[in-house]
This record gives structure tokens, sequence and C-alpha cells, in this order.
């Protein structure tokens, strides 16, 4: 397998088996991660540009350190303080970063396809850490590559993802990769955020508004935050009856799979989408989720970094 | 084309006198320490091992090093595949003898010595490699060398020493010419 890829732009477009090549490489990173050392010069002399137009601190920090790790240059550019805010666009902004000689941009933004405006006109290569409600890829390949380390598979795996699935890129990066490597992806959640549109995206794909069906089965259980800033209208009356009718309490806990996983992207609503005593519970691996974004990370940028080069060599 | 430079019974020979070699090298076995390099390094280390726990009686321990991280060359091409670095135990003070199975331009020598050294610090770094093919492009040399095959750039060479499956020895094709009757596909 060649990653020939310049950009990561989504799942949707990638192949099983190019998926499973980041998560492998991802794999050798994370031993990196755990050595007394834990630098590799693989990015050397390369600019990378964190351009974060829309607030994000935990991936933030996890692109940067991932990109200080492979040795990178890292500059960190968010709206709040820039020329954006000026009424800069988005791609005089970007032009202006690789005017700099930057080398990989990762763009946040909240419109949906951002990151593939940016990829069309740039030389440099983009990564996309998050676009509206449309993909979130390194979310998706992080939790893939928990559930895999873990689970020891794919294929052939319920997982199921409980919340807020309209407004969610993870959600849709999830379902596009888990989807092509063979697992069966159960959606649930309050009818307003749980269209039954979802079923079309791919096969094994199913909608349920019912939380014990879609507990019973389940061998990883993702949970989504509920997404204030990203709603426009009210989609259900309150977060205490959301809690009550979908959260994660120790009384629907008692009646999941004993091995089954619990994830979450963070950060986490104690009480609202998940009890307490779960999220820190032995089921729990959302923190192994953020070391383990680290090292995709460092896997993306790396395989990015040598795609659509001049040559192949043995 | 392929040429059969060894059979598998001459590359057993080979692999055991450089065992000893080695074992004469460094009569302190406690403090030795075989590093195969990824990928074709790492079935030679481990077969150097085996012997040098027969010279010494006890075991050896041996490991791997991927250089990917290090490579010089990683601008100019796709992103090489990354294989399992396991450095056994702690390196500091240890005679490392780094293990490849073809020596050719000294690029993968030198970003192992680097890869290396992010685990501490040897005593003595040394380099035991099956087949030195020559071109040398970087002021490297090997300790131990089980054979110098005078080459051509247009050959490469192959060092099969898997255990099981298809048959062992030293394999030399001249690529070039093999591409020349062999349309590409």
């Amino acid at each position: 397998m060649i990653w020939n890829r310049k950009h990561l732009l989504d799942l949707q477009s990638l192949s099983a088996e190019e998926i499973i090549h980041l998560l492998d490489t991802a794999r050798e990173f994370k031993a990196v991660g755990q050595r007394s050392i834990k630098k590799v010069p693989a990015l050397r002399g390369k600019t990378v540009v964190n351009l974060f137009v829309e607030p994000s601190t935990r991936t933030r920090i996890s692109f940067e350190l991932a990109a200080l790790r492979l040795s990178a240059d890292v500059i960190n550019f968010s709206a709040e303080a820039s020329s954006l805010k000026k009424g800069e666009t988005l791609k005089d902004t970007a032009r202006n970063l690789e005017a700099l000689n930057a080398d990989i941009i990762i763009l946040r933004h909240g419109a949906s396809g951002a990151p593939h405006f940016l990829a069309r006109f740039l030389g440099a290569h983009v990564l996309n850490a998050g676009d509206g409600a449309h993909e979130h890829p390194t979310q998706g390949l992080l939790d893939i590559f928990t559930i895999r380390e873990k689970k020891g598979r794919i294929a052939g795996l319920n997982v199921t993802i409980l919340g807020d699935i309209l407004y969610s890129r993870v959600a849709r990066s999830n379902i596009w990769a888990l989807t092509k490597l063979g697992a069966k992806v159960t959606l649930c959640g309050p009818p307003t955020l749980v269209p039954k549109l979802f079923e079309s995206f791919a096969p094994n794909v199913r909608v349920t508004w019912n939380i014990d069906e879609a507990l019973r089965d389940a061998d990883v259980i993702n949970l989504l935050r509920i997404q204030h800033e990203r709603q426009k209208a009210s989609m259900f009356p309150s977060t205490g009856e959301y809690a009550a009718l979908f959260g994660l309490n120790t009384a629907r806990m008692a009646k999941v799979k004993p091995d089954a996983l619990i994830m979450h992207p963070g950060p986490i609503n104690r009480g609202v989408e998940i009890a307490s005593s779960i999220a820190d519970g032995p089921q729990s691996v959302i923190l192994e989720q953020v070391t383990n974004g680290l090292a995709v990370r460092m896997a993306a940028l790396y395989l990015v970094n040598g795609g659509a080069s001049l040559q192949v060599a043995a | 084309m392929n040429s059969k430079l060894l059979d598998s019974a001459a590359l057993q020979r080979m692999l055991a006198r450089m065992a000893h070699e080695i074992a004469e090298a460094n009569p302190d076995a406690g403090s030795l320490v075989l590093v195969g390099i990824q990928r074709g390094g790492v079935p030679v280390a481990l077969r150097l091992a085996a012997e040098l726990a027969q010279v010494f009686g006890r075991t050896v321990p041996c490991g791997t090093i991927d250089v990917t991280f290090y490579r010089d060359d990683l601008n100019q091409r796709t992103a090489p595949a990354v294989h399992p670095t396991e450095i056994p135990g702690d390196i500091q003070g240890k005679t490392v003898v780094l293990v490849d199975d073809v020596f050719f331009t000294g690029r993968t020598v030198r970003a192992a010595m680097d890869a290396l050294l992010e685990f501490g610090r040897p005593s003595r770094v040394q380099l035991a490699v099956v087949i030195d093919r020559g071109h040398r492009q970087l002021p490297i040399r090997p300790d131990v060398v089980g054979k110098e095959v005078a080459t051509s750039l247009r050959q490469s060479v192959l060092v099969r020493c898997s255990t099981g499956g298809e048959e062992d020895g030293v394999f030399v094709r001249d690529t070039l010419a093999s591409s020349a009757v062999q349309p590409a596909s």
C-alpha cells in the first residue's frame, strides 16, 4: 500500500485500504509516544499552520503536539485574534500563509467544505480538522483506532453512536469509515437530532429512537456531546429531559454488554449524555482516545507530507 | 532473471562464521545487543542471535529498528511504510551490533545510527551485513561482512533467510534487463 494523497479532507473518499494503512502507521507513532525521546525528524524543516477559524482547544493542541513531535515548526492562527476579524476572506488568509511558505495547513472551519475549497487552489497540503457538520476525519480515525486496538477488529462489530447526530461531523466521519471497514452502525437519539435519512449513507446503518434497542447488542457505544453552539433552534425541551431519555446512566449501563467500550470525543457534559461514574469507569476509553488522537494526527501529517510527490522509491 | 549467489547451506555457513566474528570481537556476551534494521536486517539478526546463543551458551538480546523517520529522502518520495522498532532493554553502555542484509549506499545505516542514539548512548556501535555490494555514498564501513559482491547499479540483491517458506539464499537480479524482457504491466 502506497499513500499518495496530498490532502486529508474527509473519510468518505478514502478506501478501506487507505484507512487501514493510516491506522497501521498510527500504531507505530503511538509506540514513538511511549519512548523517552518522543520526537522524530520526519517533518524537520516543514512549517505547519493551525488555521482555526472556529474555536477548538483539544483538537488544536493535539495537532500542534503531533506536528512538534514530527519536528515541524508550528504556527497557531485563531479567528478571534486575526485578520479574519478585520474582514479578510478565507482565501486571502490562506494565500498569505502560503506566501510565508507554509507546507501544511490544518483547517478548522464552521462551513462544510471549507478545506476542500482551500485544497483546490493551494499548493500546500490541507488537513481537515473539522468542517461544519460535514466531517472530522482525524476524530473518526482515532475512534476507529481505539476500537481496533481494544477489540482487535472492526468488521462485524455493532457500533452505536448516541446523541446529536444531525449536527455532528464526528458521527459522519465515523459512519463513513466504520461501514467501509465492515462494522454495523446504529444511530440513536431524539428524532429531531437523528433523521431516518442517515440510513441512506451506507448499507449497515440503522436509525432507532429507542435507546434500549440501541444499547442492547452494542460492542461500542460512542456518545456525542449536545452541540448547543451548532443548533439554531431548540431540538429538545431541556438538557434534563435529554439526560432522562437518552443519557447513559447506571441503570442503562447495567444492561449493556460487559465488554462494550464507552467512548466520547469530548468535552463531556457529566450528568447529561453520560453519568460521571461511567465516564470514569472501567469500560470507558475516553482518555485513551485522546492519546490515540495524537498518534493518528502524527500519521496523517506524515502521510500527506509525502503525498502527490514526484516519485515512488523502492 | 534471478541468479543464485549462495544457496541455503552456504548462507547458513556464512551466518555461523559471522556470528563467530562478532563473538571474537565482543567476548563479553552480557553487554552485547543485536538490532536488525527493518525489514531485511530483522531475519538476519534473528539468525545471528541464534548462532551467538550457541557460541556463548546464553541468549543474546535481539531487537529491531525502523529508520523511516530518519531517512534523508522523505521530501522526495511518498511516505514509506513504517515498521516496528523494538529495542530490547537499555542500550546505555552496551555494544550494539546493527545488522542488515545488504550494504549499499550507506544511507540506511546513517539513518539507523541516528534512530538508535535516541534510545541511549551505547559504548560502541558495530555493523554486520550479509552482502556488501559496493556503491557507497557515505563514509561508513561494516565491521563484519558475509561476502563482498561486485554489482552494477542495474542489479538488485536479495538475501532471503526467513524461517520456513521459500528457499533461503542470496540472489542477484538484473532489474533493468528483466523489465526489458517483460514489458511494463
